[in-house]
């Protein structure tokens, strides 16, 4: 295979690959979540590197049959997905395009990640952001609880238009 | 292959990456880099990733208990939510301790498509876990589950700091990661224990009770083991004993905000030799895991 050949394939396999969205919020595409890492072919194989957003994520099975499936479906018969640990993923990597389709969706998108270097503060009482309901608009919101119907989200609820929603937690 | 655009398709193909144990993603270390470090025993780190990685995993499958019991519906899903947290580490370790020295897996028959990370969970005995006691106690009132969390959590978190400097990359990485996530365990733990705290006289007194229960035996946490004097040695893992005065300024911080003393209940039976970390456990284990693994070992070949 010639090497414009094989920069066309790249492309493609990126291409395919970037559209494969996020089984739980699939209004954000795993590119723009920041797990899809890269996209390279070794030989005739796809490779796909992933880093998991959470240790736990039960969903990181599914992307990985997802990515599969679509490579396959346009054509890559070898694909091969990869788990690349560190750096471990942070909130930070969801793009702008994904901040703004959260918000579409009516989940509110994290603010800035908190450092992970030097001591971890303890937050004895409920963490403070600034974050604005992603129906009205408004910044009087209330938290509910840290931990949501995913691993990345908190619970929160809107003081003006009093509905609950989601919010992307900073990690 | 599996269609994905029917939901059945996939139940009952010959994929083996279907289902069984949560296997979908065959190996959550594919593609990782696992060679040992100059320096590094294979057998003595998988060692020490077992007893980190059976800590999670225990303390992991007595919080998933509370799902439909805790007091209200968002607890239900934050202690599930943390479960899942230290699941997902705890599969991660015990991966590790696998591929770092392949002769700790149990043995299945052939054909099983149990991976290792799965038959280290479910098909040895409570004599071989090497996760300390404070993690395998029945649940009881939600007090002791809160003051548990706090002592494990806190103990966790200056741990896993420390770990991100292992020459190990592979458990340099699992730490990093898990940092992030028992910040908010922690955290939540901390905010539990002054609410009863501060809260009525009846919960002020449970939770006074709660840290009773398990104070005594978070002391475990702290007595190098060999394993862990090697793991030290070797550069990676941690003296489990150079955390304890970290551990007391936090735990400390949270109990003068709540009011609550310190409690003076003395260290339970065996400490370090003899204790969790030698498979020599309270009762709870053999139960608990019973009832973990019952499933998996009627089916050490099945495919769900």
């Amino acid at each position: 295979m010639s090497a414009v050949v094989d920069a066309d394939a790249v492309t493609l396999a990126r291409r395919a690959a970037e559209e494969v969205t996020d089984p739980e919020m699939p209004m954000l595409t795993l590119a723009d979540l920041g797990v899809l890492r890269d996209v390279a072919l070794e030989g005739a194989t796809v490779v796909l590197t992933v880093t998991p957003t959470y240790s736990g994520c039960p969903a990181l099975a599914t992307m990985r049959d997802d990515l599969v499936h679509r490579l396959r479906e346009r054509g890559f018969a070898d694909v091969d997905v990869r788990v690349r640990l560190a750096p471990a993923w942070s909130s930070d990597w969801i793009t702008e395009r994904g901040r703004a389709a959260l918000r579409a969706h009516g989940i509110s998108p994290p603010g800035a990640a908190p450092a992970t270097e030097g001591p971890t503060v303890l937050r004895l009482l409920p963490t403070r952001r600034q974050v604005a309901c992603p129906r009205c608009g408004s910044g009087r919101t209330a938290l509910t609880s840290e931990f949501g119907a995913t691993a990345c989200k908190a619970m929160y609820r809107c003081e003006e238009c009093l509905e609950p929603f989601d919010h992307v937690k900073e990690i | 292959m599996t269609d994905h655009t029917s939901a059945y398709d996939g139940l009952l193909g010959d994929d083996s990456a279907q289902w069984a144990f949560g296997q979908d993603f065959e190996d959550p270390l594919a593609g990782v880099d696992t060679t040992l470090a100059a320096g590094v025993d294979g057998a003595a780190l998988a060692a020490y990733c077992l007893m980190l990685g059976d800590d999670a995993l225990v303390h992991s499958h007595r919080l998933s208990q509370w799902a439909s019991n805790a007091p209200d519906l968002e607890e239900d899903i934050a202690l599930a939510n943390i479960a899942l947290d230290l699941l997902g580490q705890a599969r991660l370790l015990l991966a590790r301790a696998a591929a770092a020295d392949p002769s700790v897996v149990p043995a299945l028959p052939a054909g099983s498509p149990v991976p290792p990370e799965d038959a280290l969970a479910f098909f040895r005995d409570d004599a071989d876990f090497r996760n300390v006691r404070l993690v395998e106690g029945e649940n009881g009132d939600f007090a002791v589950t809160t003051a548990r969390l706090l002592l494990f959590s806190t103990h966790r978190l200056a741990l896993l700091k420390r770990l991100r400097d292992s020459v190990d990359p592979v458990l340099a990485a699992i730490a990093a990661k898990g940092v992030k996530e028992v910040a908010y365990h922690r955290d939540h733990a901390a905010r539990w224990c002054l609410t009863l705290a501060r809260g009525t006289e009846e919960s002020r007194r449970r939770m006074r009770a709660g840290l009773d229960v398990v104070w005594p035996l978070h002391h475990e946490l702290f007595r190098t083991h060999p394993v862990e004097a090697t793991a030290a040695e070797q550069g990676f893992g941690v003296d489990p004993a150079g955390l304890a005065a970290d551990v007391d300024v936090l735990l400390e911080q949270v109990l003068s905000v709540g009011g609550l003393d310190r409690p003076t209940v003395p260290p339970t039976g065996p400490l370090g030799r003899g204790a969790g970390r030698d498979g020599r456990h309270t009762e709870a284990l053999g139960r608990m895991l019973a009832e973990m693994q019952v499933v998996a070992r009627a089916h050490p070949t099945g495919r769900w």
